[in-house]
């Protein structure tokens, strides 16, 4: 097919040409751009928790007035859910991965150096490892006698009585990595505060934070030996077999009412359920970015469909000559759609460019990472297909333009 | 004369009934798109306390030690319950409230109802003058009463409505936490959005429903939420311990009526800072920070940057819908360019043609912008049916109705310009020879 005389032609439509080019390019910076953005969030959502999702089950309740003894209360709350049936395992904890509420702590590797080495989230609570689900690497679990009690432990750092404090922590093989690369880390140390050091005595494989919004952080997080009592704050953490959450989570709610009929819960629900909170926000924007593809590509393909029924019926008279001087159909039809092409290429061009321009402006305001390079083949093939299929139509009304229009009305 | 074109432009359009309904489509999904983020912004970037805003203002203190000291940091975000207290009872400013929240359980009288949370804030005596928050019944508590740590609450109308039936409940007794108080007040349905005294619990659609005198709270040791950071050896509290004295976890507002006033203030910031350097409780040099209520939300980026985001892309995509229309605009003057000629060979002149075709342009736009007005309130509707915490707020007000119509009909109208003009330099003697 010769390029020449579509080049000839399009000179003689400058502006509605690069009109279309313009908004080709639009199209094509805007899809590059929201197609990298849904990568994005769908890889966030998929993060990992390092925790059995599918059996786990939290539950909040709250006291109305204060218990006498808390850590009694919790003791007899965890041996009650203990009991219930499908109950494989039970933990306390103040917080959970993904619940977004989180107690951190700032690391340092030597007490007295002024900067922290890097913010951590600390959870506290017995018997974690086993009820989540996570994996011990090396070293040991907690104990049972590595614990101190928290309003021991909290009367022991206002009085600066390093003893009453804990002195031993698990931590993430990421945070282990982060800390000291490559090195084994058990028997290290880790400083909360000034006065006292965790000894790191096992590594989990993973366990996610319950803020986890940087995806680089995730995963930065020890358990510490400090013993909750029950407040409203605690979570009580349920597993089970995935088929029988729904059985389990009413009995153990029950037994938790029926225990003191006074209490409030305030949360009962599935790890699942967690999860799909905590990502809601990116599963609405992925929604949402799928969207604002889906109509950008539409409107640009009808403007396309616009354009070229504009040209096809402009040039009907010239379509007739060029066909009674011998241009078959396929000639017609193949003029129409390598227009199409040629405007597209330049289009696709230019929209490389602006989509490159735009990722920069994302980067500097949205935080965001650099396109990837594979992100551009994707905007320029959806284009050429896009515009291929637009135009098809009118081509195809061109090829039927019968000779005889060339006689007419000369 | 605009009669009759307003007639010619009708007949075009009609004459080309998929043209037009393309064009109209395109603009119309434009505008809705750009409307319905463009009012989700307006309204989570709004002022929470129109009037008054611009006199109220946060006040920061650097009471941290030596470790990590750095000039150029900020202060912390919150003040320690000794600062607190102590800027309180200097009051040095026109008015001023120390505040902090947490959630209490309410017991109700009736049987019928069970126990159940409420989101409290816990405040001094000014924050309701202060805030202007409007009463239903009766009033807050004096400062005076809040430093004999009184047992007295006032409630928001949702709970009142909800214990009381709506019933003017002053006077009455409500159970929280074990602990009876005397209901002195009732608001009116009040919510600043943002929930701008403190970014902590979330800030948009958050309403406490009880306010208790911070003073009876730090006596009960009620329960306290938020966020609190501590530095050294401080503890953050936990049950009947408060947090030391080496950790933020309360919010210190005040009402400053002038700026000679706010200039004083932070003065006044500097030199306490100083004194308590002095006393030794303070290791760092004077590092104060004093915003209205506008610049601290602007400090916090309260606005979600995801918002932000969809308010780009969408009109990135009014632009894309505005190059096509342009493009199908000016394929379409063209294509009349012999009858353009004719009316030029008899005598419009090519303002009068500018005209004719701006006036096709604009009926266009004002379709769309109709068009464009409905999308968006559908928009608004699905934006509503989203579980962000801000999504209920998402409503369109009369302003944004006005700025639909006038964008929409602008954004036309500059669509119609180049083609029209582009469609008037024919020259009518080419055109009328080639018929």
């Amino acid at each position: 097919m010769d390029i020449l005389p579509i080049l000839s032609t399009l000179r003689r439509h400058k502006l509605t040409a690069w009109l279309l080019i313009l908004e080709i390019a639009l199209t094509c910076a805007i899809v590059c751009n929201a197609v990298f953005l849904i990568g994005q969030r769908l890889q966030r959502m998929d993060m990992p928790s390092g925790v059995a999702e599918h059996e786990l089950l939290q539950i909040q309740v709250a006291d109305v007035t204060t218990p006498s003894n808390p850590y009694a209360r919790l003791a007899e709350d965890v041996a009650l859910l203990r009991q219930v049936p499908g109950v494989q395992s039970v933990a306390s904890s103040n917080q959970v991965p993904f619940g977004v509420s989180s107690s951190n702590g700032n690391i340092r590797l030597d007490p007295t150096q002024p900067e922290r080495t890097l913010s951590a989230t600390t959870y506290f609570g017995e018997n974690l490892v086993q009820t989540l689900g996570t994996r011990l690497v090396s070293g040991r679990d907690l104990q049972s006698d590595d614990f101190v009690d928290v309003e021991t432990a909290m009367k022991g750092l206002n009085t600066g009585d390093s003893k009453s404090l804990p002195h031993v922590t698990l931590i993430t093989q990421t945070l282990s990595e982060r800390l000291w690369p490559g090195q084994n880390p058990l028997g290290r140390l880790i400083y909360l505060t000034p006065t006292v050091g965790l000894r790191v005595v096992g590594v989990v494989d993973s366990l996610a934070r319950p803020n986890a919004f940087d995806t680089a952080k995730t995963q930065f997080t020890m358990v510490v030996p400090l013993r909750m009592g029950a407040n409203k704050d605690q979570s009580y953490l349920i597993r089970t077999r995935p088929e029988d959450r729904a059985n389990v989570l009413a009995a153990a709610v029950a037994a938790l009412k029926k225990a003191d009929p006074q209490r409030v819960v305030t949360t009962k629900r599935s790890f699942d359920e967690v999860r799909r909170k905590f990502f809601q926000d990116d599963r609405a924007m992925a929604g949402i970015l799928t969207g604002v593809i889906a109509a950008l590509l539409i409107v640009t393909a009808l403007g396309i469909v616009g354009l070229a029924s504009f040209w096809v019926a402009q040039r009907r008279r010239t379509i007739g000559v060029r066909r009674a001087l011998g241009a078959t159909r396929s000639n017609i039809l193949h003029y129409f759609q390598t227009e199409n092409f040629v405007l597209a290429t330049l289009g696709i061009a230019l929209g490389m460019a602006l989509a490159f321009g735009m990722n920069l402006f994302l980067m500097t305001h949205y935080e965001l990472p650099r396109l990837p390079a594979v992100y551009f083949p994707v905007g320029a093939v959806l284009l050429w297909l896009i515009g291929q299929l637009a135009v098809l139509g009118p081509a195809l009304r061109a090829a039927a333009v019968p000779p005889v229009v060339a006689t007419r009305s000369v | 004369m605009f009669g009759y074109y307003l007639d010619l432009a009708l007949r075009s359009l009609r004459r080309n009934k998929m043209l037009t309904a393309l064009m109209v489509l395109a603009i119309a999904l434009g505008i809705g798109a750009s409307m319905t983020t463009l009012t989700v912004l307006h309204v989570l970037s709004g002022d929470p306390l129109p009037g008054r805003s611009d006199k109220l203002y946060y006040a920061q203190l650097d009471p941290q030690d030596m470790k990590g000291m750095d000039s150029s940091k900020e202060p912390p975000e919150q003040v320690t319950l000794i600062d607190g207290l102590n800027l309180l009872h200097a009051g040095r400013a026109d008015h001023q409230a120390l505040m902090t929240g947490g959630s209490v359980p309410v017991q109700p009288e009736q049987s019928s109802l069970d126990p159940f949370y409420v989101e409290a804030r816990y405040t001094t005596a000014d924050f309701f003058g202060m805030f202007d928050v409007p009463f239903l019944y009766g009033q807050g508590w004096t400062a005076a009463e809040g430093e004999a740590k009184v047992r007295e609450v006032v409630i928001a109308k949702s709970l009142n409505d909800k214990l009381f039936d709506g019933a003017n409940s002053v006077g009455r007794t409500l159970r929280m936490a074990g602990t009876s108080f005397r209901i002195v007040g009732v608001l009116d349905s009040w919510q600043p959005n943002p929930h701008f005294y403190d970014l902590n619990t979330g800030s948009y659609a958050y309403g406490e429903e009880v306010f208790l005198p911070l003073q009876t709270m730090l006596e009960l040791r009620l329960d306290r939420g938020g966020s609190t950071d501590c530095w050294g050896n401080g503890g953050g509290g936990v049950g009947n311990i408060l947090p030391s004295n080496d950790c933020v976890w309360l919010q210190f507002w005040t009402q400053l009526d002038s700026p000679a006033k706010a200039a004083a203030y932070q003065e006044f910031l500097v030199h306490y800072s100083l004194d308590q350097k002095a006393l030794g409780r303070f290791q760092r040099a004077p590092n104060v920070r004093l915003r209205n209520v506008m610049q601290w939300l602007d400090y916090n980026k309260v606005v979600p940057s995801d918002v932000r985001l969809q308010n780009g892309l969408a009109f990135g995509f009014l632009l894309v819908c505005l190059v096509n229309t342009v493009g199908l605009m000016l394929a379409k003057f063209m294509r009349r360019a012999s009858e353009l000629g004719v009316r030029r060979a008899l005598g419009a002149s090519r303002r009068a043609l500018f005209a004719q075709l701006l006036i096709e342009s604009g009926v266009v736009g004002l379709v769309g912008g109709v068009g464009g007005l409905l999308l968006a309130m559908f928009g608004l509707w699905l934006v509503r049916q989203r579980p962000s915490d801000y999504a209920a707020l998402a409503h369109l007000d009369l302003s944004m109705l006005f700025i639909t119509f006038v964008l929409a009909v602008l954004a036309t109208l500059l669509a119609g310009l180049l083609p029209a003009w582009r469609a008037c330099q024919i020259a009518p003697a080419l055109q009328l020879k080639s018929n």
